[in-house]
This record gives structure tokens, C-alpha cells and sequence, in this order.
């Protein structure tokens, strides 16, 4: 079947439109790099836009004691000091200038009484840290870049007559495969959703900004995109990826009605007051306390309640631990027979702010549960329970630049990056993360091209991808890609979930390889032209690889730390918090591969208090303090 | 609990189609694209439709029901009566591509002609103050999912491709109003421009736009009407309105 082969020449491609991938292509483009923006949706649909929070930032406008020192803390603190310390700190120093920035660009943030970017509370972070716009942050933050790049269009335009000279979104293009000549990356593959027809870029630079990996699991906040398609574009194109064990369930999904269950219930409903309880009407979170954190949490009501005006004098409500701390929580609850009608536990602001206040402040959380739960907040509780919601590990990359490590060439930014929130990420830490590490990845990737130079697509290379994307319509054994993707998801639903056991991800690592060979088998009906169930043949093969990745990285780390619990080794043990674990692909199976976690500098290291670092380090480490 | 719903769903592509009866079973609390989904998965595994969130927060799913622009993911399936037959077809007033996924680039490319967002030259980051009540203004028109409802409602452009050209729609007059009403925007003849080059004046103020926004932003009475008043430097009249709503209008107020 000969068909029509686009072909495209960009000093860097940039995969993903979502905010990590747009803010990359704002700085190369302003580096002065002629760059693609590609995307599995239309423009501007990208997950970033479900964001509801916040962004995080330590600009200090709430409480003026913030400052990138503390942020810096929280985030090492959330992540159990798994973090990459060296991004944990760009991150915390950058972040103010990165949410002005937006303002300069047209966003309208929520205001403080002084007319500053309004700050609000979110789970783990101790002062009041995210900048928000009600509870649309994430369309905020896309809908501005998007308009940022259409500023720079303009602007390309005015001077060239052309807008899409040096900036151009491809949307709805589905890449498939980086490729890679003389041991450089050459360029990308793939298809467009619309036609079926193929397409190659000629690119020396490709950037990562293909956010998560969601769609693994049964129950979870993402939409379709997140199957993981970066994290196996890496993989495959021989890429290392790190901390796969560490994934994050946000504790708080809808369970009800069946259609909505693992739909986002926004932190902000606990950062505003709302509280958590059982079938019994207790506040069960109080008995969840861990001893890390026992100074930093009220053990009372009273003085969790007081919190809530009296932040300086009293320790938060233990609502607000860390979202891994939470999950496990009303997962112990349920399996304990106190959980609620539907299986989750109650969630109820309704008894603490009055009702204009819950649907100004969390207008579309109102509206979400009133329009498809029948339920309305601000006179009832929620029914929520732990959904699938964020990868903390993803392409291994060099902190500065986010050079993917191993691949020259490639450039990993956002979701799909791994090593910021070690074990377990802080709400608001994303949205920062993208916009930190974008650019980072812009400025990589410049400077890389510059120094570089072209690497063209060869023959040999076109048509090893273009012998993949036939697949699914030329084998045959009649496997239903619907049908593998939903065993799939029970799988790691069940044997890779929330609370881990050494046999059950042996059993998950047997499925997981039957599935693969199935997968050999699918076949799909029907043409080219936006042809979904074609698409998802593609994207199976990328979950498995992530699952497997997950399941690999969660059999060998034997502990229990952040997004990752075994049943098997309750505790969390200081000799494993020296250890990344990375996968790798042969193009037959994950291998996994213990590497030491770089350790902090003594400037870092004295950041903290020494009987926090005890709880989490051997003595060797706290005797040595600092690796300088 | 499940129930059966019959759908009558348009397949086809830029050239040729029909509408094609399917039976499927409905779950409690499902909403319509769950059932499409269902279909799609069981029955027509090439039915093409875009979603992303399944929670009223992309403006990727917007199809017609019944015919009425609406989102699919915010449609409850227990809005229909039992037995009833409903009908899902694509946008009318953007070309089609494959079954209920149409060609929304005109949207982009109108975008693409509002001047963008200019700060004064020498605000620095960081410097900008704004009182909350001057924000929400312009906060509201940026409530907005790109769902392209409104513009698919607008029966300036869904009969008319001939008024494609020189009508932005509804969803720019928002955008511009967003611009006019932001505090440090500076520049200054946005609703002329919005009069003059993107067809401002071709809208009757019919508040269809309003109606299906599922957002529920006023776009006729806080972006369209107060700009219109404004550019023409004449009290806006309601009566006078809407005495002209059926009434075929020729451009210009
Ligand atoms: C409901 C919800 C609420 C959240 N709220 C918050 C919050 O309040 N604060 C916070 O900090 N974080 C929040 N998060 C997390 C945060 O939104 C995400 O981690 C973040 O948006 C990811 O951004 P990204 O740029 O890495 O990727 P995404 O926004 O996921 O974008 C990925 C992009 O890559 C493209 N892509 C993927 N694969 C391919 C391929 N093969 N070919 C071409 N293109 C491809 C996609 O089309 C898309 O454009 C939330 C997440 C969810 C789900
Ligand atoms: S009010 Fe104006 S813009 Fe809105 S639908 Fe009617 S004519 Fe179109
Ligand atoms: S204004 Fe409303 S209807 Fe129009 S595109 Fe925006 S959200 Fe959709
Ligand atoms: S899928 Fe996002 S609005 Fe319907």
C-alpha cells in the first residue's frame, strides 16, 4: 500500500503541547530555533488543562516568610529525600519567575487584598504556596502559553509574512518512534490521527513533553493521552528511566456514579477546609499521623480546626499530609469495613464554608458533582477513594539541561521527566515543574543544536518505523485492542497497586509478558482515517513497556516509600534511600539496575534541621554531611 | 441497572455519510459518551469522536445531541426518556473529517488574527498589582474551553460559510472583550478592531452563543453588548434588538 510520506525539518521537535512541552518550545523558539509542536489532541487540550489547584511558588505573597529555602524543604520532605536534590532546588528557586512570567504573558491569577498573586494551602507545604485561578489553574497556565505562541507567530508574521516560519503546531500527530543515526538522535516518527498518513521530521533535538502514564491503571484522573508514550519513546530509543515504582494516587477520586470513579476531587477541597471521615463520622486521618511528621500536624481537632485562621501557632490538619500518607489512610479504612456506601470515605466541606464561598472557590469541584453525581457540595459530602494520578518516575536527565542521559539529542521536561519529587510529589509541584524544567529543556536543546549540527534521517531508519506502523492492519490472530488495554488495566490495578506484595508483582510480570505476546496479535477493521482502535494498538505496547517498568522497579525495591507500598517491607529503610532504580529496554524485555542517588551538598544539607535528615539517612551520611 | 438506549449515530466522512441505529447498554449515572464509547468498543471499533477529560474541562467532545451543541461527557444518559431515540451528530457548522470529528481550524486561524496581550513596556515581573474585582471581569471570559459550542450555535457562520471570512464568532468577541477589560493590556482600539475586521456587527445578539456555553459565560451580555454599545457610541436599546432577531441583517448596526 504506497501511501503519501510527509517529511518536516525543524532545528527541534518538541513532542506534547501540554505546559511542559509548550513552555520548551516558547524558549527555543526565542533561542532562535525553528521548532515543531506535536500533540496527540488539538491544541490546547493537553492533560495541563484538567490542573486545578494550583502552581506552586514561594513568592512569598501570603505569608511572607516563604521563601525557595522552605519550598526547597517541603519538596525533599514530600519526596521522602528520593529527589533529585539538584532539581528539587532549581525548581524551588526558580518557580517565582516562571508564574510572573505568566503575567507578563496575560494570565490572571486570584488577587490578594494588596493586588499580589493570591496564595493558597495545599497538602505538604507550609505556607500558603499556590498561586491559582479558582480551581482552573492548569487552563490558566495552558490557555496562556498557547496565547504566548500565537504572540510569537505574530510577531513572525509582521516580519516574514509567514506566521508558521518558525513555529509551527502540528496537532492531532501521533509520534511513534525517535530515530536515531550515528548514535544521535536524527528525528521522529508517526502518523496523523486524522488520515492515518505517515510523517517523518528531520530534527536533531526532540524534547520529551509527553506527560504520564495514567491509562495503565483502571481507576485514574487522566484522560487517554496518558499511556506513557515519552516513557516508552525513551525507553526504545535507549533511554534510561527512573524511580518507575513511584506512583502517585491522589487520595481523593469520585467513586460514584461507576462512570465518573477516579475523576479528580481537587486538593483544594482539603487546602479549604474540608475533612475527612468514615462511615463511623470519625475523623480518621488523626490516627495516620507518621512520626516524620508528628511536630508538623495537629494530633487534635481542635487545634486543626484553629489552624485554619491561626497558622503560626498551630500545626496543620492532618488532611494535609502528603497525598501518599492519605491514600493509604482510607485505603486502610475501606479494607477495614469503614468506608462508605460505594466504597471510598466522605469528604465534606459543606459544614465549613457557606455555600457562596465553596462554589466561588471551587467552582467547576460544584459543578462537577452536581451535574454527574447528582450531589451537590456545598449541603452534602463526597464519596472519594485513591485514583491513579501522577508518574514520579520518567526519563532519567541531566538536572541542568533535562538531557536525557544515554540518548544525545533527546531532552526530557514535565510528567515525563523523573528524579523531581523522588517517591512522591506535592500538589502545585507540577505545574511549577513544567514551567521550570520547559524552559530548561529549551535552552538544553538549543544550545545542544548549536553545538551539534545536523544528524539527517537516513533510509534505514525511515523504513524500520514504517514497517512498525503496518502492523496492526497486515498481522492477523484477531486480538481486540479494546479488550488486551482493559486486562491490562485490571491487572495493574490489582497486582500493581497502591499496596504491593513480592508475589503479586511476580504474577503481574508473568501477565504482562503473556499480554506482550498477544499484543503481537491484535489486528484491527477498518481504514486509517481516524481510526481509534488503530491508535490504541500503538498505545498498548507503550503501557506494557511502562507497566512492566513499574512492576520490574517495584519487585526489586524492597521497602515501602512515597508512591510505592509492599505489604511485605512495611518500613521505609535509609540503605534504599541511597538507591535509584533504572530500567532499561533491549527490545525484547525491561532490565533493571541499582544506581546511587547523588547525594546533597553540605550548602543544602544545612538547610534542614539534623534530626529530620536522621530519620532518613544512614549515620555514615549524617556523620559526613554533605558530599562536599 | 443497565438499561438499553437506542442511538442513531452519523458516520461518514468529508464526502458521503448517514446516520446508522445502534442499540447499547446504558450504566447508571453514565453520560452520553459513555455509551459512545461503548458502542465504539463493542460494535464500531473505528467510530471516530475526541474527548479528553470527561469532565466538562477540554471542550474536546462537543457533538450535537439531538440537535442541540453540546458536550457528550456532561450529557447524562438519564436525561432521555426510555425507549427514546437519540441522535448524535457532528458539528454543523465545521466540515467533517470522520464521523463525529470535525475540521475546527477556522477557530484556530481566527485566533491567530487578535492582536496578543500587550503589558506596558515598562511593567517588570513581579510589579503588577490587580484588585480581585478587576480581574473577575476578564477572569470570566478566560473561564473558556475552546468547545467551540458557541460557534457551531452561531447562525452567522452554521448556515453561512460565506460569512467564515469576516466573522471571528463568538468565542473571539470573548477574547477580545478578555483583552479590552484586562488591566494591563494597553493596547487600545480593540473593539473597533472587533467592529471593523472580525464582524462584530454582524451579530444580532440572538444570545444563542449564551445558551449552549457550558461554561455559562454571558458572552452576549458581558462581552458582545457591552462592546457593541460602546463602539457605536449609542445607547444600546433591547427593544430594538430584539425586534431584529429573525431579521436578516447586512453587516453593519
Ligand atoms: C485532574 C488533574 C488535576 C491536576 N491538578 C494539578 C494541580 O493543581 N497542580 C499541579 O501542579 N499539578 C496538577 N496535576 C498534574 C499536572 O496537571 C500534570 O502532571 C501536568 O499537567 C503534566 O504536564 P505535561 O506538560 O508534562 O504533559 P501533559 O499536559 O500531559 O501533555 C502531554 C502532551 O504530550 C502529547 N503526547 C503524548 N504522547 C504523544 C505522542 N506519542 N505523540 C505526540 N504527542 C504526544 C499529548 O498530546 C499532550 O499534548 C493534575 C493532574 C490531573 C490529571
Ligand atoms: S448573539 Fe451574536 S454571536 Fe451569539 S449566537 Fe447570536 S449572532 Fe452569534
Ligand atoms: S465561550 Fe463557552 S461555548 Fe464558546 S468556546 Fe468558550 S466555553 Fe465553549
Ligand atoms: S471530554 Fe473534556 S469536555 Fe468533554
Amino acid at each position: 500500500m504506497s501511501r503519501s510520506l510527509g517529511r518536516y525539518a525543524y532545528d527541534v521537535v518538541v513532542i506534547g503541547a501540554g505546559g511542559a512541552g509548550l513552555r520548551a518550545a516558547v524558549e527555543a523558539r526565542e533561542a532562535g530555533l525553528s521548532v515543531a509542536i506535536i500533540c496527540k489532541s488539538l491544541f490546547g487540550k493537553a492533560h495541563t488543562v484538567m490542573a486545578e489547584g494550583g502552581v506552586s511558588a514561594s513568592m512569598g505573597n501570603v505569608n511572607s516568610d516563604d521563601n525557595w529555602m522552605v519550598h526547597f524543604r517541603d519538596t525533599m520532605r514530600g519526596g521522602k529525600f528520593l529527589n533529585h536534590y539538584r532539581m528539587a532546588e532549581l525548581h524551588a528557586k526558580e518557580a517565582p519567575d516562571r508564574v510572573w512570567e505568566l503575567e507578563m504573558w496575560g494570565a490572571l491569577f486570584d488577587r490578594t487584598k494588596e493586588g499580589k498573586i493570591s496564595q493558597r494551602n495545599f497538602g505538604g507545604h507550609e505556607y500558603p504556596r499556590l498561586a491559582h485561578v479558582g480551581d482552573r489553574t492548569g487552563l490558566e497556565l495552558i490557555r496562556t502559553m498557547q496565547q504566548r505562541i500565537v504572540a510569537l507567530q505574530q510577531n513572525d508574521e509582521k516580519e516574514t509574512g509567514d506566521p508558521e516560519k518558525f513555529i509551527k503546531v502540528f496537532a492531532e500527530l501521533t509520534i511513534t518512534e525517535i530515530l536515531k543515526d550515528n548514535g544521535k538522535v536524527s528525528g521522529v516518527y508517526g502518523y496523523w490521527r486524522e488520515s492515518g498518513d505517515e510523517v517523518f521530521f528531520d530534527s536533531p533535538a526532540v524534547i520529551l513533553a509527553t506527560g504520564g502514564i495514567g491509562k495503565t491503571f483502571k481507576i485514574t484522573s487522566n484522560s487517554w493521552e496518558g499511556t506513557g508514550d515519552g516513557h516508552a519513546l525513551a525507553l526504545k530509543a535507549g533511554g534510561r528511566l527512573k524511580d518507575m515504582e513511584f506512583i502517585q494516587f491522589h487520595p481523593t477520586g469520585m467513586v460514584w456514579p461507576p462512570s465518573v470513579r477516579g475523576l479528580l476531587v481537587t486538593e483544594s477541597v482539603r487546602g479549604d477546609g474540608g475533612v475527612l471521615t468514615n462511615s463511623n463520622g470519625e475523623r480518621f486521618m488523626f490516627n495516620y499521623i507518621p512520626d516524620v511528621f508528628k511536630d508538623k500536624y495537629a494530633d487534635n481537632e481542635a487545634e486543626a480546626d484553629r489552624w485554619y485562621t491561626d497558622q503560626t501557632n498551630n500545626r496543620r490538619p492532618p488532611e494535609l499530609l502528603p497525598r501518599d500518607e492519605v491514600a493509604r489512610a482510607i485505603n486502610t479504612e475501606v479494607k477495614a469495613g469503614r468506608g462508605s456506601e460505594h466504597g471510598g470515605v466522605y469528604l465534606d466541606v459543606s459544614k465549613r464554608l457557606p455555600a457562596e464561598v465553596i462554589k466561588k472557590k471551587l467552582p467547576s469541584m460544584w459543578h462537577q458533582f452536581y451535574e454527574l453525581a447528582g450531589v451537590d457540595i456545598t449541603k452534602e459530602a463526597m464519596e472519594v477513594g485513591p485514583t491513579c494520578h501522577y508518574v514520579m518516575g520518567g526519563v532519567d536527565v541531566d538536572p541542568d539541561s533535562t538531557a536525557a542521559v544515554g540518548v544525545p539529542g533527546l531532552f526530557a521536561a514535565g510528567e515525563v521527566a523523573g528524579g523531581m519529587h523522588g517517591s512522591n510529589r506535592l500538589g502545585g509541584n507540577s505545574l511549577s515543574d513544567l514551567l521550570v524544567f520547559g524552559r530548561r529543556a529549551g535552552i538544553g536543546a538549543a544550545n545542544y543544536v548549536k553545538s551539534a549540527g545536523a544528524n539527517p534521517v537516513s533510509d534505514t531508519s525511515l523504513k524500520a518505523a514504517q514497517e512498525k506502523i503496518e502492523k496492526p492492519f497486515t498481522q492477523t490472530g484477531g486480538e481486540n485492542p479494546y479488550a488486551l488495554h482493559h486486562e491490562l488495566q485490571e491487572l495493574t490495578q490489582s497486582l500493581v497497586g497502591i499496596i504491593r506484595t513480592k508475589k503479586e508483582l511476580e504474577e503481574a510480570l508473568i501477565k504482562i509478558a503473556e499480554l506482550r505476546v498477544r499484543i503481537g496479535k491484535v489486528s484491527v477493521s477498518g481504514g486509517r482515517e481516524f481510526n481509534p482502535g488503530f491508535h490504541l494498538s500503538f498505545d498498548l505496547d507503550n503501557m506494557l513497556l511502562v507497566a512492566e517498568s513499574t512492576a520490574l522497579a517495584g519487585l526489586t525495591r524492597e521497602e515501602s516509600r512515597g508512591g510505592h507500598t509492599r505489604d511485605d517491607f512495611p518500613v521505609m529503610s535509609s540503605q534504599w534511600r541511597q538507591v535509584n532504580l533504572i530500567c532499561t529496554f533491549d527490545g525484547k524485555k525491561v532490565s533493571v539496575e541499582k544506581t546511587p542517588l547523588p547525594s546533597m551538598p553540605k550548602e543544602l544539607f544545612e538547610l534542614f534541621d539534623p534530626h529530620e535528615l536522621e530519620k532518613y539517612m544512614t549515620a555514615a551520611e549524617m556523620s559526613k554531611g554533605g558530599s562536599n | 441497572m443497565a438499561r438499553k438506549i437506542n442511538l442513531r449515530i452519523w458516520r461518514g466522512n468529508s464526502t458521503d455519510g448517514a446516520l446508522q441505529d445502534v442499540t447499547v447498554d446504558a450504566m447508571e449515572g453514565e453520560v452520553i459518551l459513555d455509551v459512545i464509547h461503548r458502542v465504539q468498543a463493542e460494535q464500531m471499533n473505528d467510530l471516530a469522536v475526541r474527548w479528553n477529560c470527561k469532565a466538562g474541562k477540554c471542550g474536546s467532545c462537543s457533538m450535537e445531541i439531538n440537535g442541540k451543541p453540546r458536550l457528550a461527557c456532561m450529557t447524562r444518559v438519564s436525561t432521555f426518556e426510555d425507549g427514546e431515540t437519540v441522535t448524535i451528530t457532528p458539528l454543523r457548522a465545521f466540515p467533517v473529517i470522520k464521523d463525529l470529528v470535525t475540521d475546527v481550524s477556522f477557530n484556530y486561524k481566527k485566533a491567530m488574527q487578535i492582536p496578543a496581550f500587550q503589558p506596558p513596556a515598562d511593567l517588570k515581573p513581579g510589579q503588577a498589582r490587580m484588585q480581585q474585582i478587576d480581574v473577575e471581569r476578564s477572569q470570566e471570559f478566560r473561564k473558556c474551553i475552546e468547545c467551540f459550542l458557541c460557534q457551531d450555535a452561531c447562525h452567522v457562520i452554521r448556515d453561512h460559510e460565506e460569512n467564515k471570512k469576516s466573522f471571528a464568532g463568538p468565542r473571539f468577541f470573548i477574547r477580545i472583550a478578555e483583552l479590552d477589560m484586562h488591566p494591563l493590556d494597553v493596547i487600545r482600539n480593540r473593539k473597533q478592531t472587533a467592529q471593523e475586521e472580525h464582524g462584530l456587527g454582524m451579530c444580532n445578539i440572538t444570545k444563542c452563543c449564551t445558551e449552549v456555553c457550558p461554561e455559562h459565560i454571558k458572552i452576549t451580555d458581558n462581552a458582545i453588548i457591552p462592546m457593541k454599545e460602546r463602539v457605536v457610541d449609542v445607547k444600546y436599546d433591547p427593544l430594538r434588538w430584539l425586534g431584529s432577531v429573525i431579521r436578516k441583517r447586512d453587516g453593519i448596526l
